[in-house]
């Protein structure tokens, strides 16, 4: 018994004259990884940004965990429960790792602008529970060493770590990775392999927009396939990859070079 | 009618003034996304600068024609403008190309006020009487609608130089240089282009024109100071946003309708805001009273006409960022 | 206190106790030092420690939300003119100071919010000169609105206001303790306002390290990524407006019961640029930084005074650069220097959120 998380349902979206997406429909279900890729330019990222209420779609509607997502309005998305990365790495540049990921919280605490003047018994639990979570989140995703390390002079990889724990850090069902593995070499991508399949098997939902096919084909459990801002094909990597449509259209170039 | 024909008239003038400084201020920011605050302080060196040369000319050449002796300060302020335009670029805005959004803002305001601070210095904090070198006879065109020979010199100077300006970016390669130049810095430097020497070009010419600026200012209303660059200035910079900041067409067009609101604006503020045109049924007792006796109870008078500027930045900025001709958005934060 | 020496960490890094003494002590005996040279010397350091909580204020907004605000005076001026209203005779109101105080810091905090909403979507050049247009406007309202009704006596200002009446104590009369000792006023009024710069700093402090400091920051440093991680971006926005406004409407309150006087000329875009120096020179979002530099920066064009002035006479024989112009020549020549050498400011941004509770806490939660 699979249960639907988040459906995408006919979203049209237009620059101008130009047709971003058309008719876009797939389904996430509960507990897996799923891979959305395509040609460059085949409309990836401005779904996402679609999703994560960024723009406002011309058309169609996003359904996730039974209610409608609002759109334009990317705290609110992120407070129905789903998470995003960017491209370029967006960190709070001139904040250490650790308060990054406390603001990741902010989302999830309450404590009130009286409570913050007073310092009253339950926002300093609060806070303090915060900065364990945080602490816990930086382990998890195996940085917590540089807890007090600036966060714009953490590495590439750990910036992209770091990144992630503060997604998961807002509670998300479903976690939005936008290509993380851009611009990583080898041991890095197999280390981020390794954590996203972690973070499944710890019960969220990853949506992976990926542009290198090897990751996306090995690590999600379904794939889907855009193409000039259409979905081309979306099942079971094994399946998808034997399309006819999609080789043509993405991995007939590079499918021998595979 | 005659008030309205002569509010536009003095619209125009104020409005060809205030464009030629948005050119500057256009200009820097197309090039350099920099707000170069410091744009208004130069018209007001310009301006006391080419005072201080006509009250030189005027002790020493007594018999000087004065339309020269006001060509030689105008020249001689523009070229001191050019010289400190281009010394404030390479000494406080070159370092900071690349430095966080706020500091090249930050810095263009402390240049504003060391401006104004050593004007203060040499020139003191006194009013200084612009000589009227050229004619204020009014003339009379049409029966009741005035204006004056310093007037018409600026409408027709400001359309020349404007036009230079247009000829200058569009047609000549150095013009295309500063195109390229404002687009993207990497790619145009890539292409052989100077950046360096296209943006101080730029500070330059956007200086000498505030020079020219400054002296007609003054012309104008027979007055220069040291805080005198500050009003036109930020007027100027609302005529660059009006326009679509980066668009040379667009800082003329703001400048001229700024212009014409403000002084058309002005006119009719106090009576659109008099209460006493209100119905009777609305008018309290004491107000009928005053109304009466030919009083009037206006709510803004025409001292109010240094807001519209501030209000139509405000709106302009919120409702259509990229302004009336505006086509290019700077990203620049 | 903590939050005082806490925030001047090169000081307090080795000898945190005796660090704190030394500030204490300064803190405490300020006036008494300065009253050997002189009554001017303690209203300079009262005019100090309002510009401590300006600076105070404006830092909440610029340094850490970000948001580069060049209005800033108008809420000293909301502030300073609800006090003239509420408290002068100008309309016969004498109303006490925990009524009026806390009306100018909400009428502060309203206008905060009136210039918020519109400004929330610019981007920070464009916002600055927004707020700059908003204090002149405020501005040009104070100047004029003597007609038709009059309103603020326009460029007059309004005189003889309530000095601070502290339940049956006006502080600006002198305490006689003996017949040969007796508290100068002045006094009073420095400690009156050190008591308001310390509750300020513990309040911004704790903001500071709460979530919504953490919001503001997020803010700063990366909008879109704020949004992204839920962060409500208008509301957090217009809450750094309001609350840097509310420390303007308390200053300004203060300035009016000290100054006993307000008129348009104190509130002019110089003095929004000068506080906004005083938060760039000691460094953004550092509250010690941000304390130096305002005191600094008021204490400096003063000493300079004293000894410029005389040394003048002595060289020329007259006096070339006056006080004011001393002033100005040192806040742009401070602005430009520290944009070009230093621009994060005398205290540098990586003591900004050093935070040793947070480590402790840290390895707690490992164990």
């Amino acid at each position: 018994m699979t249960i639907n998380l988040f459906e995408a349902k006919g979203i049209n979206k237009r620059f101008g004259g130009l047709q971003a997406l058309t008719d876009v429909s797939l389904t996430i279900r509960k507990g897996e990884i799923y891979g959305l890729i395509g040609p460059n330019g085949a409309g990836k990222t401005t779904f996402f940004n679609v999703m994560t209420g960024a723009y406002t779609p011309e058309e169609g509607e996003f359904i996730f965990a039974g209610t409608q997502l609002p759109f334009g309005k990317p705290h609110m998305v992120v407070e129905s429960g789903i998470a995003r990365t960017f491209q370029n790495i967006r960190l709070f540049r001139e904040l250490t790792a650790l308060e990054n990921v406390m603001a990741g919280h902010h989302l999830r605490s309450k404590a009130s602008l009286w409570g913050i003047l007073t310092q009253n018994r339950k926002t300093r639990e609060e806070e303090r529970l915060i900065t364990e979570r945080a602490y816990e989140m930086l382990r998890y995703v195996g940085i917590e060493r540089f807890a007090t390390t600036m966060a714009r002079n953490l590495s590439y990889g750990d910036q992209r770590r770091l990144e992630i724990a503060r997604a998961l850090a807002t509670e998300p069902q479903l976690l939005a990775l936008d290509e993380p593995a851009a611009g990583m070499n080898a041991t890095e991508t197999a280390q981020l392999r390794e954590l996203i399949s972690t973070i499944r098997g710890d019960g969220v939902t990853v949506l992976l927009i990926e542009h290198d096919v090897k990751l996306v084909m090995g690590l999600c459990d379904r794939v889907a396939v855009l193409n000039f801002g259409k979905k081309i094909a979306e099942d079971v990597p094994a399946v998808v990859q034997k399309n006819q449509e999609v080789i043509e259209a993405y991995l007939g170039s590079s499918h021998h070079a595979h | 009618m005659e008030t309205l024909l002569q509010q536009i008239i003095n619209g125009l003038v104020v409005g060809s003034v205030y464009a030629l400084i948005a050119l500057g201020y256009t200009m820097v920011y197309g090039i350099l996304g920099l707000i170069n605050f410091a744009h208004g302080d130069i018209l007001m060196v310009g301006a006391l600068v080419a005072l201080q040369v006509i009250s030189f000319l005027q002790e020493h050449f007594p018999t000087m024609s004065p339309v020269l002796m006001l060509l030689i300060g105008l020249v001689v302020a523009a070229l001191a403008c050019m010289i400190l335009g281009y010394v404030i670029e390479r000494t406080a805005y070159r370092r900071l190309r690349n430095a966080p959004r706020l500091a090249p803002l930050i810095t263009a305001i402390g240049v504003s006020f060391l401006l104004q601070t050593l004007a203060m210095i040499i020139w003191g904090r006194n009013y200084h009487n612009f000589p009227q070198l050229i004619s204020t006879a009014p003339l009379q065109p049409v029966e009741g609608v005035f204006i004056t020979p310093v007037q018409i010199i600026i409408l027709i100077s400001s359309a020349l130089l404007m036009g230079g300006l247009i000829l200058l970016v569009n047609k000549t390669r150095l013009g295309r240089a500063m195109r390229a130049t404002a687009e993207n810095h990497k790619v145009a430097s890539l292409m052989g282009v100077d950046t360096n020497r296209i943006i101080s070009t730029t500070f330059i010419i956007g200086s000498g024109l505030a020079a020219v600026a400054g002296v007609m200012f003054s012309s104008n209303y027979g007055v220069a100071h040291y805080a005198m660059g500050f009003t036109p200035g930020i007027k100027a910079f609302t005529a660059a946003v009006l326009g679509g900041i980066g668009n040379l067409g667009g800082a003329m067009l703001g400048g001229v309708v700024l212009g014409l609101v403000e002084s058309i604006g002005a006119g009719y503020l106090g009576t659109a805001t008099d209460l006493c045109n209100l119905p009777h049924w609305l008018q309290w007792a004491s107000l009928t009273q005053t109304c009466s006796n030919g009083g009037s109870f206006e709510l803004l008078s025409s001292n109010y006409q240094d807001i519209f500027a501030f209000v139509i930045l405000g709106i302009v900025l919120i409702f259509r960022p990229t302004g009336l001709l505006g086509e290019r958005v700077s990203d620049r934060a | 206190m903590n939050e005082l020496v806490e925030a001047i960490p090169w000081l307090g890094h080795r000898h945190p106790k005796a660090a704190r003494s030394l500030i204490t002590c300064l803190m405490l005996l300020a006036p008494m030092i300065a009253l050997l040279f002189g009554n001017t010397w303690v209203r300079i350091l009262d005019f100090a420690l309002l510009y401590v909580m300006l600076a105070l204020g404006l830092n909440l907004v610029v340094g850490f939300a970000g948001l580069l605000d060049l209005g800033y005076i108008a809420f000293y001026a909301v502030g300073a003119y609800t006090w003239a209203f509420l408290a002068s005779p100008h309309f016969g109101l004498h109303l006490p100071f925990y009524l009026v105080l806390p009306l100018g810091a909400a009428f502060a905090a309203c206008a905060g919010i009136i210039l918020g909403f519109p400004v929330l979507r610019l981007r920070g050049d464009y916002l600055a000169i927004v707020t700059l247009g908003f204090g002149e406007i405020v501005r040009i309202f104070m100047n004029n609105l003597n007609y038709p009704v009059n309103i603020t006596n326009g460029p007059q200002g309004i005189n003889m206001l309530d000095s601070m009446n502290l339940f049956g104590w006006d502080i600006s009369h002198a305490v006689q303790i003996t017949d040969t000792f007796r508290i100068n006023p002045l006094v009073s009024f420095y400690y009156l306002f050190l008591l308001f710069v310390v509750g300020s700093v513990i309040v911004i402090r704790r903001l500071q390290i709460s979530r919504i400091g953490r919001g503001w920051a997020a803010i700063r440093d990366d909008e879109l990524a704020a949004k992204a991680i839920g962060i409500n971006t208008r509301n957090m926005k217009l809450l750094a407006f309001s609350l840097g406004a509310t420390f303007g409407g308390v200053s300004g309150g203060l300035f009016g019961s000290f100054q006993g006087f307000v008129s348009p000329e104190s509130f002019s875009l110089m003095e929004s640029i000068a506080i906004l120096t005083m938060v760039v020179f000691g460094g953004m979002g550092n509250i010690g930084g941000v304390i130096i530099g305002a005191v600094a920066l008021s204490l400096l064009p003063e000493v300079l005074r004293g000894i410029a002035l005389p040394v003048q006479q002595q060289l020329f024989g007259k006096v070339i650069l006056d006080p004011e112009v001393l002033r100005m020549l040192l806040l742009s020549l401070a602005m430009i220097l520290m944009m070009q050498f230093r621009p994060a400011g005398l205290i540098p941004a990586n003591a900004r959120y050093s935070r040793p509770e947070l480590a402790r806490a840290g390895k707690g939660a490992q164990s």
